[in-house]
């Protein structure tokens, strides 16, 4: 309080002084060159391209997957450096391969994922290697390519965070997600 | 203290905004490694300074620290403004070649005036000065604003402090883009998504942002006014879509697309319109960057087996390989000055940022991290940004072109990362 009552006191002082002195401060003081600068573009406030204010934007989130075929997994791991889809998981693409072709309507989008090693677009596009090998395995077995969107997440969102190969082990994925 | 309660409306609610953020961390450089040549400057504290929002000196000092080409000369307690005569000889007893004064006062609309003035300590002249009067929330541009004329007034080229850079934060399952000043401080929010953001990218003009956004569950792109926060989706087709680079007349993006199967390259106009195909190989062609000059655009392709750093006429074809040691070179980034190309090898398992003289082929290795990411220039060529680990966690770096001299942007809490230096403001 006590420094709100001082400050308006000074600011009543500096209003005096202002009164007293026209529209500019310190009159006395020697000229100063260059006055121009940054005076038009920044006085004016936070609107127009000079200024440096930033407009916000919120995103909300989205939706978890819909359902697919029962009791079959979504989830298919690749090796270190590998975008090979391994035979142990052929089962599963069958799976989801029975599931699409019976049911014409449903898309799918398939999400490769990397372990954190990389750069993020690098990554990205050994995701992208992951997705489209098993939206081929997939096509394989007759699924149509109209129902298939394979896309990548890079190293973006990993399944389980930490460094040590058994997390990225559980990260080097290919996710199927049901629109 | 409190000069500040002295506001209009408008201020008292930027007040209220800016309370609220985290951009108001200590405010420190860390600068590590020595300079060979290095000016000496006194930046005295300004007079008003003290009951002033922002310590103008302070900002004023670190940046012209962080350049590499500065070194402060201690001058603690020493207040002068800009129309006292200072005493010249004392101070060039300090060893000091330079001197910097000044005063930050309010004015009744609650607005600012800072001034400055800038003395040649070893001639005994007076250099100059400036006046900026500002809002609150552009004291530390009217700063960098005054380290740009120290800087320009002391080595004859244009300083990049009152630049702006983009970077993305990650704060439990929330990532945010920053808009900063070049200092990494006095960041802004463009846009905040519970899905990741990669690969910001800064229109030619500053007005934009072109970036990777997760957020309709897939790798899409868009163009963001930052002003007005108006966006505009770019490239959403299917598959991914990524890298987005802007060629130097703002009228196109380059970028990685899978809608043909693989990851290649596209130009897509800005205007809308039939992306073309750029690159036509069966193996990853990734992270395009145009030269400056628009007669390449650098990119990333594993076409020889392994990720290695190429560069294609703008219009695609005549391919040709650019980095030749090391098994992962990626992410390139070359200068505004043309002369230079920053990229990230991978060398014995760790990520290091490296730079190319374009002219010999000569490469050196610039840092002693091991996970270096998204390097990017500043307009004037002269500084790099980069993200790096340290300590296990994410952080942002500049580093001078021979890596003597770094600093660390505080900046926003949380991870960050994906730093994207924009162009000189106009």
């Amino acid at each position: 309080m006590k420094r709100f009552l001082y400050s308006l006191i000074s600011s009543l002082a500096l209003a005096v002084t202002l009164v007293a002195c026209g529209s500019s401060v310190k009159l006395q003081d020697a000229p100063v060159e260059d006055r121009s600068a940054v005076t038009n573009n920044q006085s004016t406030g936070s609107a127009g391209a000079a200024s440096s204010a930033v407009a916000p934007v919120q995103i909300d989130g989205v939706d978890a997957s819909g359902a697919g075929p029962v009791n079959t997994p979504k989830i298919v791991y690749f090796d270190y450096d590998s975008y090979v889809v391994k035979a142990e998981f052929q089962g599963t693409i069958e799976a989801h391969a029975k599931y699409l072709t019976a049911n014409k309507a449903r898309k799918i989008a398939v999400e490769g994922h990397t372990d954190e090693r990389g750069g993020r677009e690098y990554n990205l596009a050994l995701g992208q290697k992951r997705s489209e090998a098993v939206r081929r395995a997939l096509g394989l077995l007759g699924v149509s390519d109209a129902q298939i969107e394979a896309v990548s997440f890079g190293k973006e969102k990993p399944a389980v965070t930490g460094s040590n190969e058994e997390a990225m082990a559980k990260n080097r994925r290919a996710e199927i997600y049901y629109r | 203290m409190s000069i500040t309660l002295l506001l209009n409306r408008r201020t008292l609610i930027s007040l209220l905004v800016a309370s609220a953020m985290p951009a108001f961390a200590q405010f420190r450089v860390e600068v590590s490694g020595v300079g060979l040549t290095q000016l000496p400057i006194v930046i005295a504290s300004f007079r008003g300074e003290a009951q002033a929002p922002q310590k103008i000196s302070a900002i004023v000092r670190a940046d012209l620290e962080r350049s590499g080409l500065f070194r402060a000369v201690d001058a603690t307690g020493l207040v002068v403004d800009e129309s006292a005569q200072p005493d010249l000889v004392s101070l060039r007893g300090k060893g000091a070649d330079s001197l910097v004064t000044g005063s930050i006062s309010a004015l009744a609309d609650g607005r600012f005036d800072v001034r400055l003035r800038l003395w040649d300590l070893v001639r005994g002249q007076d250099l100059g000065g400036q006046s900026l009067v500002v809002l609150q929330g552009d004291l530390r541009l009217a700063a960098h604003r005054m380290s740009d004329f120290i800087y320009e007034k002391l080595t004859g080229e244009k300083g990049i402090f009152s630049t702006r850079i983009a970077y993305v934060t990650k704060t439990a399952q929330r990532y945010t883009l920053w808009v900063a000043d070049s200092d990494g401080e006095g960041a802004q929010s463009a846009l905040a998504s519970p899905e990741p953001i990669i690969s910001p990218s800064w229109s030619p003009n500053g007005s934009q942002l072109a970036y990777v956004s997760f957020e309709s569950r897939k790798p899409v792109i868009y163009a963001h006014d930052v002003s007005t926060g108006k966006r505009r989706l770019l490239a959403n087709f299917k598959g991914s879509n990524s890298a987005p680079a802007w060629s130097p007349d703002g009228r196109q993006l380059v970028a990685t697309l899978s809608r043909e199967g693989g990851s290649q390259i596209y130009a897509i106009p800005l205007s809308g319109g039939e992306p073309k195909r750029l690159t036509q190989s069966s193996s990853i062609d990734t992270e395009p960057a145009y030269s400056p000059d628009g007669r390449f655009i650098y990119f990333v392709s594993d076409r020889g087996g392994a990720p290695q750093i190429y560069r294609m006429s703008p219009l695609g074809g005549n391919p040709e390989r650019v980095t030749f040691t090391g098994g992962y070179n990626i992410s390139p980034a070359i200068s505004p000055d043309g002369r230079w190309l920053a990229y990230v090898s991978r060398v014995n398992g760790g990520f290091k940022l490296h730079l190319m003289e374009l002219g010999s082929g000569v490469v050196t290795s610039l840092t002693d991290t091991t996970g270096d990411e998204s390097p990017s220039f500043s307009p004037n060529s002269r500084l790099i940004v980069y993200a790096t680990q340290q300590l296990g966690k994410e952080a942002l770096m500049t580093t001078t072109l021979d890596g003597k001299i770094k600093a660390r942007l505080s900046g926003a809490s949380g991870d960050i990362r994906e730093p994207d230096w924009g162009p000189f403001q106009r």
